[in-house]
């Protein structure tokens, strides 16, 4: 699915990592760890296609198969969360959009509050909206940057059975309890 | 060739040229002495288009490869080119004092256009102060590169057309033609200040990867 | 026509954002109203058509800018380049929607804007009108793709008047001469190489 060999990253005089291998075969689960500030984020980037690395050679799929969440939800927040993923169906040119995105509302508590705005939002929803948006596709790749952040319990147990279902993933959180027991592989950043 | 090599060369063209300017052609018969300023003044401006067409085109290499080098190679073209342009609007300005008594004539277009392009070439050095080294800023560099080079014969095209409306009379400061002398003269000029300018490309790009191999060699011993 | 498509979803969603927020547009009114009513105290009495003429264009490079330093605030605040990016539509579709939104952001603000320099100073003729319209093309089109620049800056609202008022000399040469050719060459000039190259602007990939 992925593989990175040397990966280096700088900006300027600022490093932020060099010598990053990654090999991830299907269905591979890797844990990147690290302290705020150490490169997690970066990576996520650079594997998601966003960012490029300033050296070493890199294979990922195709953009439109990665699910990738960032630090922010990444979705418009004058827009309601209908609006927000009708949007991004009709870019990613979904055949059944309609249903899908009910599918996916319903799944993460949002249905009833499909027509309200982003803005009123709890930082706890806007993050469930964030993963709507992510599924939306149905991505063989799941990028995802502090997932837990701002969750609620329920949140986090929503997020807790996708994170157990059949994908490609790599999660990034500096505390990594909640998923060590699923990582199949490790990176750690210092 | 090696960058002293070329530096000497320079050197003795630039020589050259200053006495060619100053001993060998014949005052000219409107303007006088002070006119001879003009193969001082041309050469730079001209010089200053190919640092922006040069920077253009490496821009445009840039966005093909993807190769730093290529980026900053476009930054130090422009850079020199700023810096030629800064003194075509400084010589333009002193030969517009000696030939008309002022400093500065909306008149003279070439003038105008330096004036437009000087604006908008240190803009280009507000824009990557402003954004973080790497990928990014690099890829706008580019882009806003390229503009430049575009925005050249439109800004010349829309300088010649105000002139109708802003100021009717046209100054014209090129007499009518060239004797064999002056433009003897005007091309050891010319090719003295390409050659400064090829020297101090190669002085600062050499600069600027001794700066990177310096920071590489720092992290290998970090 | 999946890119018409795209062209369409994206410009709807930043029309949205707009009425939503109610931001961008009614200053760029206030300002141009306010910028016209300094210009009659500015204008000596007895100063000719071409001078007032001059104002106009002024007013209307300056509150298209006050307008572009808004277009991508919502894509930065939220990050949305990076989702925007990743959708598999082209990126210069994220560019053209956005000029587009400009675009009419412009036109309605000139609505109120040449009846009122019209009523305030002199009569304006067809010629002019079809002069600003053809300028709008170009300022939208060469100001979304540099807006998209400053907004990826630190200096952002002070970035994007220095790389773009270089930009739109040649416009105000066009526009008060009423050279309408030259205002069609400046747009097809740069409407292409704005397209053409905004996709490195908003991806490092």
């Amino acid at each position: 699915m992925i593989a990175a060999r040397a990966l280096a990253m700088r900006y300027g005089d600022r490093r932020v990592f060099r010598g990053v291998d990654v090999e991830l075969a299907d269905g591979a689960f890797l844990l990147v760890t690290g302290p705020n500030g150490s490169g997690k984020t970066t990576l996520l980037r650079v594997l998601a296609g966003l960012a490029a690395p300033t050296s070493g050679e890199l294979r990922r799929p195709e953009r439109h198969t990665i699910g990738y969440l960032g630090h922010d939800p990444l979705v418009y927040r004058e827009l309601t969360p209908l609006e927000n993923l009708t949007l991004f169906g009709r870019l990613y040119r979904l055949p059944e959009r309609g249903e899908r995105i009910g599918m996916l509302l319903e799944r993460f508590g949002l249905w009833d509050v499909r027509h309200e705005r982003v803005s009123t939002f709890s930082r706890g929803m806007q993050q469930r909206l964030g993963l709507c948006r992510v599924l939306l596709h149905d991505p063989q790749l799941l990028l995802l940057d502090e997932p837990y952040n701002a969750l609620d319990a329920q949140g986090a147990a929503l997020l807790d059975d996708l994170l157990g279902e059949e994908r490609t993933h790599v999660v990034a959180t500096h505390e990594p309890q909640r998923v060590e027991a699923r990582a199949t592989q490790r990176l750690a950043f210092a | 060739m090696k960058t002293h090599a070329l530096a000497v060369a320079t050197a003795a063209l630039v020589g050259l040229a200053v006495a060619l300017v100053f001993f060998y052609v014949p005052s000219d018969a409107d303007q006088g002495f002070s006119q001879r300023i003009f193969y001082f003044h041309v050469p730079i401006a001209l010089t200053s288009y190919v640092c922006f067409g040069w920077g253009a085109w490496k821009a445009l290499r840039y966005l093909r490869s993807r190769d730093a080098r290529a980026d900053t190679e476009s930054y130090v073209a422009i850079h020199q080119g700023v810096m030629f342009g800064a003194l075509t609007l400084i010589t333009g300005s002193i030969w517009a004092k000696a030939s008309w008594g002022v400093w500065w004539s909306w008149g003279e277009n070439q003038l105008v256009l330096f004036l437009v392009l000087f604006l908008f070439y240190c803009a280009y050095f507000m824009l990557r102060f402003s954004v973080d080294a790497g990928a990014s800023r690099a890829n706008m560099s580019a882009v806003y590169a390229l503009f430049g080079v575009v925005l050249i014969p439109v800004s010349f095209l829309a300088i010649r057309l105000s002139q109708n409306f802003i100021h009717p009379v046209v100054f014209n400061s090129h007499g009518p033609q060239m004797t064999g002398a002056q433009f003897l003269t005007f091309c050891v000029s010319f090719a003295a200040v390409l050659a400064v300018f090829a020297t101090l490309y190669r002085v600062e790009l050499a600069g600027k990867r001794i700066d990177a191999h310096l920071r590489e060699l720092r992290e290998l011993l970090a | 026509m999946t890119y018409l498509s795209d062209v369409v979803a994206l410009t709807r969603k930043d029309l949205l954002l707009e009425l939503r927020a109610k931001e961008t547009l009614p200053s760029m009114l206030l300002f141009v109203l306010a910028a016209l009513t300094i210009f009659h105290f500015a204008l000596p009495r007895g100063a000719g058509h071409t001078a007032a003429l001059g104002l106009l264009w002024s007013a209307l490079i300056f509150t298209a800018l006050l307008g572009l330093t808004r277009a991508f605030v919502a894509e930065r605040e939220q990050g949305m380049f990076d989702a925007l990016v990743l959708a598999p539509c082209d990126r210069s579709a994220i560019w053209l929607a956005k000029s587009l939104a400009v675009l009419a952001f412009l036109a309605a603000a000139e609505v109120v804007a040449l009846p009122a320099f019209a009523a305030f100073f002199s009569g304006i003729g067809g010629r002019t009108v079809v002069a600003v319209a053809l300028a709008d093309l170009g300022i939208a089109a060469v100001g979304t793709l540099f807006g998209a620049m400053a907004v990826a800056g630190r200096a952002r609202e002070l970035l994007l008047p220095l790389l773009f008022l270089p930009m739109a000399i040649p416009i105000v040469v066009g526009g008060v001469g009423g050279y309408l050719w030259f205002l069609v060459l400046y747009d097809a000039i740069f409407v292409v190489l704005a397209w053409a190259t905004f996709e490195y602007v908003v991806a490092e990939v």
